[in-house]
């Protein structure tokens, strides 16, 4: 058996989607055995949605008031406490996995695994770099923790029907109290989630103001869609930080994805490669985001945009 | 007075088109422009305005590399760090050796902050921050986009999936510089001629102690599925029609 430890990512009483995608991850490595922990302050209901994704075996559930919010340095003691016996320990690549997992892996000693996209074998695990202009394969000597996390577009989420035990674990280990959370600031959107919405429309630099962007949130209401962005569009304050889509932002992997007023850099592209269907509206057909989309048109967003909506 | 180290890490610039080796041993690097990761610019950026604020005396910049690093090592002087620090080492550096690296300069130096890149463009790993965080048993305020000093602590926004977040942490503590968090200076001819002057170190792993060895080895590289070019369409009704005829809308 391959033991397999999963750091749930969850919010609000609710687990994160991407949690179910890094247990098909885990899954997929042979002969696993996979179990999810949960830290939490009161972490019943995320435990139960946990095991019932298909494909874990048991759910470990450690509770604690210091883990109300998901801080690194107090998570990552208690991750490796829980994690002795596993020989993985995978998280999602989100912001949350992105900042536990590597304080995990140093205190486990072990080099880190950072957006897994296959497991090719229990010791070899593929992986892109350079913004995905390149995919390497990378051995891991037998004996070692591997620590990984899952690059969630790669993967489906694993479906409900499981029915794993949850099992309540004390940990004790002394956490420190050199870090605090503040508050978090979340612009409310009614939008779907931009990581798991099967239609995404994104806005580029050519919007030109917060005003206009609000013709991408009008399509994107008319398409049931999530909304993302280019950096530029960010940088300008156009759209929030959490909406950037890229290298450097989200990397999604929607049914469709609408690309406006985007040109293409490959930061940009590298975020949408996974899409089913590309479709790019710009006014200059030289822009390389035609040389990925899917379906191309060219024209002034502006007035195409009122067109779409009114034939939809 | 504090000390601020930063990161500096020598990576192919970020508008070569990278592409992969036909033997599949790597990236083609000969004759391609190199450069500091542009998150180690907005890290270097954000010392120096620590320093300029008062808030900091002394920022030395860090690059474990080869001996052509010291390239790097110059710009980051001439943008107005005080001293620079190369670990000489050929070859890729996995981020544990990374940050174990920079641990072991910083139990030399004492620094009130680390401040390195989110993540290097080359391994997109985003891990050696973290990392250093968790050896030297230290705050971590990771993709940070607003550092402000409160006394002896720190209160960071850190742009997360959800929004944006803050915390709180103790010095010293490291961070990781997301892409808002400033735009960086560019450098000025004059600087070019003073960073020469600037003291540039030259060290090695062994002289710190770490072990560049890591259980983790790549063994191939390969260009990426490449996506076929599409159709182009004249108008928007041709482009509704054939989102509705694929089902898509
Ligand atoms: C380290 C690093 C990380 C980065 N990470 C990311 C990332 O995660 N995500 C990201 O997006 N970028 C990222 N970037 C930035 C990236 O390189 C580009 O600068 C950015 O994506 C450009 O955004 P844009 O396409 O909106 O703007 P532009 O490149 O300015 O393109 C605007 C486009 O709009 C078109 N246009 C203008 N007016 C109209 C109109 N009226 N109708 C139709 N089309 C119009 C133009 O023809 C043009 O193609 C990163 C860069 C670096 C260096
Ligand atoms: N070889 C290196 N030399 C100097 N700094 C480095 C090196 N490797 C990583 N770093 C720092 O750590 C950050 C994150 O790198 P990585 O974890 O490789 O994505 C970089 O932006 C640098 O600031």
């Amino acid at each position: 058996m391959n033991k397999v430890l999963v750091i749930a990512e969850h919010a609000g009483g609710s687990l994160n989607p991407a949690t179910a995608k890094c247990v098909t991850c885990a899954a997929s490595v042979p002969d696993a055995e996979v179990t999810v922990a949960v830290f939490a302050a009161d972490g019943a209901g995320v435990a139960a949605q946990a095991a019932a994704l298909k494909g874990v075996a048991k759910v470990l559930l450690v509770e604690n008031a210091a883990n109300a919010q998901p801080l690194a340095a107090v998570l990552a003691p208690q991750v490796v406490k829980v994690a002795a016996g596993h020989g993985y320990v995978f998280g999602p690549s989100t912001t949350f996995g992105r900042d536990l997992m590597p304080r995990v892996a140093a205190l486990l000693g072990v080099p880190q695994l950072s957006d897994v996209m296959a497991v090719e074998s229990a010791t070899r695990f593929k992986r892109p770099v350079y913004a995905g202009n390149a995919i390497t394969t990378v051995e891991v000597a037998p004996g070692s923790v591997i620590a990984c996390t899952v690059r969630v577009a790669s993967y489906e989420s694993a479906p409900a029907g499981g029915n794993a035990t949850v099992e309540k674990l004390a940990v004790d280990v002394p956490l420190p109290s050199h870090t605090r959370f503040v508050t978090v600031s979340a612009a409310k959107s009614d939008r779907p989630d931009l990581q798991t919405a099967p239609r995404v429309v994104s806005g580029g630099r050519a919007l030109g103001s917060a005003e206009n962007f609000e013709i991408i949130y009008r399509l994107a209401a008319k398409l049931n869609a999530g909304v993302g962005a280019s950096r530029a569009a960010v940088d300008a304050g156009y759209a929030p930080n959490e909406m950037q889509v890229g290298q450097t932002g989200k990397i999604i992997a929607p049914e469709l994805y609408v690309a406006i007023g985007i040109s293409g850099a490959i930061q940009h592209v590298t975020g949408i490669k996974d899409a089913r269907t590309i479709v790019a509206i710009n006014k200059d057909p030289e822009a390389p985001i035609f040389e990925i989309a899917d379906i191309g048109l060219v024209g002034d967003l502006f007035t195409l945009l009122p067109e779409i909506e009114r034939l939809i | 007075m504090r000390k601020i180290l930063v990161g500096v890490k020598r990576v192919i610039d970020y508008n070569v088109r990278i592409r992969v080796k036909p033997d599949g041993t790597g990236v083609v690097t000969d004759g391609v422009k190199m450069s500091i990761n542009p998150f180690d610019e907005i890290a270097l950026e954000e010392a120096l305005r620590m320093r300029e604020r008062g808030e900091a005396a002394e920022i030395i910049a860090v690059c474990i590399g080869p001996d052509d690093a010291q390239q790097q090592l110059r710009t980051a002087l001439a943008m107005g760090a005080d001293r620079a620090i190369l670990v000489k080492h050929d070859g890729p550096v996995d981020p544990l050796v990374a940050a174990r690296t920079l641990h072991a300069i910083a139990q030399k130096e004492s620094p009130a902050l680390v401040i390195v890149g989110k993540q290097a463009i080359d391994d997109d790993a985003a891990q050696t921050g973290p990392m250093l965080a968790a050896l030297w048993d230290r705050p971590q305020a990771t993709f940070a986009s607003k550092v402000e000093f409160k006394g002896e602590t720190l209160v960071v926004t850190r742009e997360v999936d959800a929004g944006l977040e803050t915390d709180e942490v103790d010095l010293p503590a490291v961070i990781t510089a997301d892409l808002r968090l400033n735009e960086p200076r560019y450098v000025k001819l004059p600087d070019i001629m003073k960073a020469k002057k600037k003291p540039l170190d030259v060290t090695d792993l062994a002289s710190l102690g770490v072990d560049a060895g890591s259980p983790a080895q790549v063994v191939r590289w390969e260009p990426p599925a490449q996506r076929q070019k599409g159709v182009m369409v004249k108008d928007a009704a041709e482009l509704v029609d054939m989102l509705k005829k694929k089902g898509l809308i």
